[in-house]
């Protein structure tokens, strides 16, 4: 009996230091109740509010991009696309699929494709479908939208460019954020799934501009990421429009004018300075890029010889050719080397120690005055005066014209061009000027590199009456007056005479290229520079024709112009990449552009 | 004399009846009322698919509970003995049907139910040890040789659980077993030495850990190391429960709970899903009424004829096993130890806790409802 109260003591002593363990445990449980939901309560408040809310930006419309006319170069179109979401589907989803396909033209790796995705992602994802769809598939798709819950059609917006290849150059494109944007720019737009900003041309320049300001959205969403309300919602802005001095009807036509060649061609409004028209051929349809170039496309228009990704307009840097002269004439004429009546005779060569220099006219064109000289292109005449007049005031007033100059256009890869003189020669290339070089920089050749963009720009500072006009895309809305050259009006009067010679004289060098309106006369000069060296062998073996040579070896054909001669307004400067003759190939198509150009009388 | 004749005598069904304890039922109803009305709630407000289901298991398991506690206590020291072997043997049937490509099973399907070996055992061990003990003299319990019967007894099924793999429910058969040889008056040091054992013996353990549960024990001493995997049920936890304050966010307007961030918010995190929308102060009231029963479990014990050694044994031990469902579970969601898959008895979503919770319940009422008569071997 005694032990058995022994149990029974121990059991009962043993079981109130168990109950007393137990009461403290607890004790322990609710010290920690106290320390998460009253001490840290802020903490985890915090964190729960974090992961229940989510804030989406709202994409704000890119602002368009405008010709001088209001026209749309660049816009926001609506873009229709079909999604699926799995849960909502009611039956079978592969039905479904099989119904829908043959209206939207799906194929089998598409359906695939699609089912790969519904898998993928969690049943309340809207799972893309098509995306472009056209009115047809629009339409279909919403007649018999009860028949396919689940299935909806969303909109957004897309760029596009309605003029395509001719906007192309210089507006851009727009295309996906790239790791290397995310580095330069924290903003928070680039982070949202989709987001396009500028890639190249304008679009890249002003595109902080045209992206406007991000809205939010701020909703309430569940473990999976479904949204489960909408808290706050706070609208964006528009981006900017960007109003260009470009004229779209112009533009088209200069374009068109290239047919297959490929060249640039510039028209400046010769008082303002405003580029009408800008035009690189060929070109490419900037909407390739907006959604992704496929390789095929990319490789397509990186590998062809014509560069339609270039810019030759700003990008492309030839020799000036015989266009040069008109800088030489001027120069010469303010130096007081040359007259109206200073007269050289051309023998068809000139000698320089040993060294002989030909004209491009084989038996020479006898006497020549300036505006002669000009008419027919007399390199013999250009050749003296330049000798007489030194590289370095051909230098100044290639300067002064706006040749070796960027302006500032807001563009990427904007060459400078290359204006020789005894400095340059010294720091570039390390050798000392010769008297030889001199000479045929007064035709343009050698060193001496231009854009058409500057070989337009010089035009029209001098048939401007000599204002130094500075060319510009963008639409200022108050212009200043610009400043003087101090051009002697005589010596312009001279060359502009010369020039009219060109197109109007008998005899001219680019008489074809007359201007078809009546009573409109316009002036302009030929240039054509070659691409590659003709050897003394190949000279007295008889020049090989160029029609002869491939296509990337043949001439560069130039043709600059102005009009309406009596009262400039417009200056236009037409390359042709290989285009051999500047009067047979480029001047025909700065005269069909000049025409246009009057016809629209652009104000 | 009479007193003693009166003391021996049977009851019959009605005096039984009335015998029960009928505020203890009412506290256990009430926390089971809390767990439907939690798991309404977990199902954005409808009583479809848990808060009725549970409704009904709960009030099946009241009737086991009363059937249980009008059988005459006898009957339990009876069948202790059968009812450890047929369960030994039933945990011997899932381990090899576990390890004959049969895939890792706990249970035996009988159609109706699912039954879980390792459940009954945790009653069974209990019953076996009372017995056990209850026929030793106290010089037998405080000899070695004395208590190496009983550590068989305890060791072979909880090796068979432990290789299912059911690391909680292992654990928590030991814990109970481990109580009521302390109850019974092993000597201190004794557990000593199983403890340094146990303890030089761990790093050969978690050699044979599985690699999920090497897992949780990691994660539960360091979440933040795979926030998204293992440690995001822990991280979620806290933040719900850390949350909801001292009063609560309210019912129904639990963002953890609602939104899914809460993981298993209807069966073993349920005490979280709770605590967001009630609060500290609701937190408290479950601990609270949890202690009340477990101080009735005592206080069985102490008032059930002192004859009846088996009785007290048996009611501490079911006692102590309540006590680790809601203590480790608790603990486990709020931080305090790892993740075992211990759910709270009465208010987490699920049939064969609250009928086995209910059952145990049932044979403590029946040596409560007798407590003053002796137990007749």
């Amino acid at each position: 009996m005694r032990k058995s109260n022994e149990k029974l003591r121990i059991l009962l002593k043993r079981s109130l230091v168990i109950f007393s363990a137990n009461i403290f445990l607890f004790f322990v449980l609710v010290g920690r109740l106290y320390y998460l939901q009253i001490y840290q309560k802020e903490k985890y408040a915090i964190l729960a509010d974090s992961n229940r809310f989510s804030t989406r930006l709202l994409v704000p419309p890119r602002g368009s991009i405008n010709d001088r006319n209001g026209v749309e170069l660049a816009t926001n179109i609506q873009n229709f696309q079909a999604l699926l979401i799995a849960e909502q589907v009611r039956g079978d989803i592969d039905k479904l699929l099989d119904e829908i396909a043959p209206i939207l033209s799906l194929t089998s790796e598409n359906i695939a494709q699609i089912k790969k995705d519904i898998t993928r992602h969690r049943r309340f994802v809207p799972i893309k479908i098509k995306d472009n769809l056209n009115w047809e598939e629009v339409s279909t798709l919403m007649l018999n939208n009860h028949k396919w819950p689940g299935l909806i059609i969303d909109q957004g917006l897309i760029r596009y460019y309605p003029f395509k290849h001719y906007t192309a150059h210089p507006i851009g494109y727009v295309g996906s954020v790239s790791e290397r944007d995310l580095q330069q720019s924290d903003a928070p737009l680039l982070q949202v799934p989709g987001f396009k900003i500028g890639k190249s041309g304008f679009e890249k320049t002003y595109d902080e501009s045209l992206r406007g300001i991000e809205g939010s959205l701020k909703y309430e969403v569940n473990a999976y990421g479904r949204i489960m309300r909408e808290i706050e919602k706070i609208d964006g802005k528009k981006g900017n429009d960007l109003d260009l001095t470009i004229d779209i009807r112009l533009q088209k036509a200069a374009y068109d004018a290239f047919g297959e060649e490929a060249g640039a061609a510039v028209v400046l409004d010769v008082h303002t300075g405003e580029i009408l028209a800008s035009v690189s051929t060929p070109s490419f349809d900037a909407n390739l890029f907006v959604d992704g170039i496929s390789q095929k496309n990319w490789n397509n228009l990186l590998y062809d010889e014509k560069t339609p990704l270039t810019n030759k307009a700003i990008s492309g840097q030839y020799s000036p050719g015989s266009t040069f002269k008109v800088v030489v004439a001027l120069a010469a004429l303010e130096a007081g080397i040359i007259d109206s009546k200073t007269d050289y005779f051309c023998s068809g060569r000139m000698k320089l120690g040993n060294h002989l220099f030909h004209c491009w006219k084989h038996y020479g064109h006898g006497h020549q005055t300036l505006v002669n000289a000009l008419k027919n292109s007399c390199d013999i005449y250009f050749y003296e005066t330049a000798l007489e007049l030194g590289i370095e005031k051909i230098a100044s007033m290639s300067h002064r014209l706006g040749l070796g100059e960027t302006y500032d256009l807001g563009l990427e890869n904007e060459k400078k061009g290359v204006i020789p003189n005894k400095k340059w020669k010294r720091e570039k290339l390390k050798s000392s000027w010769q008297r030889g070089e001199t000479v045929i920089a007064g035709i343009g050749q050698g060193y001496v590199l231009v854009t058409p963009m500057q070989l337009a720009t010089m035009l029209a500072r001098v048939v401007n009456g000599g204002y130094e006009i500075t060319p510009t895309f963008i639409k200022q809305q108050k212009a200043e007056k610009p400043k003087a050259l101090n051009l002697n009006p005589e010596h312009i009067k001279l060359v502009e005479e010369g020039m009219y010679e060109v197109v109007n004289g008998i005899g001219g060098t680019a008489t074809r290229a007359k201007l078809t309106i009546n009573g409109i006369k316009m002036g302009g000069k030929t240039g054509t520079t070659q691409v590659r060296r003709i050897s003394l062998k190949e000279r007295a073996e008889g020049i090989k024709k160029d029609e002869d040579l491939p296509w990337k070896y043949r001439n560069h054909a130039w043709f600059m112009a102005y009009a309406p001669h009596d009262n400039p307004k417009y200056a236009v400067a037409v390359i042709v990449e290989h285009g051999r003759s500047g009067a047979g190939v480029a001047a025909p198509i700065a005269s069909k552009i000049l025409e246009e150009a009057i016809k629209l009388d652009i104000r | 004399m009479a007193i003693l004749l009166n003391q021996n005598q049977e009851l019959n069904l009605k005096e039984r009846f009335f015998n029960l304890n009928f505020v203890f039922i009412i506290i256990l109803s009430i926390l089971a009322g809390i767990g439907c009305m939690t798991l309404y709630s977990a199902a954005g407000g409808r009583i479809t698919p848990w808060a009725l289901n549970q409704g009904i298991r709960f009030c099946m398991g009241l009737g086991v509970m009363v059937v249980a506690a009008m059988i005459r206590p006898e009957f339990y020291y009876k069948i202790a003995t059968p009812f450890y072997l047929f369960t030994l043997f039933l945990l011997l049937v899932v381990d090899v049907a576990g390890h004959t490509g049969m895939g890792a099973q706990r249970w035996i399907n009988l159609g109706f139910f699912k039954l879980q070996p390792s459940e009954l055992m945790k009653l069974a061990i209990v019953l076996q040890l009372a017995r056990y003990f209850s026929n030793c003299t106290y010089e037998e319990i405080r000899s070695i040789k004395g208590i190496i019967v009983p550590i068989i007894i305890v060791a072979v099924p909880v090796a068979f659980i432990m290789i299912q793999p059911d690391l909680g429910t292992s654990l928590m058969v030991l814990f109970c077993a481990t109580a009521l040889f302390y109850l019974a008056g092993v000597q201190w040091w004794k557990f000593g030495i199983a403890i340094g054992g146990v303890a030089a013996a761990a790093p050969i353990l978690w050699h044979f850990l599985h690699d999920y549960q090497k897992n949780r024990i990691l994660t539960f001493l360091d979440p933040e190391r795979d926030p998204q995997g293992a440690g995001y049920h822990i991280i979620q936890a806290k933040i719900a429960l850390g949350s909801g304050g001292a009063w609560g966010k309210g019912f129904l307007s639990g963002t953890q709970s609602h939104l899914n961030f809460l993981p298993e918010k209807h069966t073993d995190f349920i005490f979280t899903m709770f605590s967001e929308e009630f609060g500290m102060a609701g937190g408290i009231v479950i601990l609270f009424l949890n202690l009340i029963l477990i101080s009735y479990g005592y206080w069985f014990a102490f008032r059930i004829h002192p004859s009846n050694y088996f009785g007290k044994m048996v009611i501490l031990g079911l006692n102590t096993n309540y006590f680790l469902y809601v203590f480790i579970n608790i603990a486990m969601v709020i931080g305090l130890l790892p993740v075992v898959g211990i759910p709270l008895p009465l208010i987490s979503y699920g049939g064969t806790v609250i009928i086995s919770v209910m059952a145990s319940f049932g044979i403590i009422q029946s040596f409560y409802v007798n407590r003053d008569r002796e137990l007749k071997k």
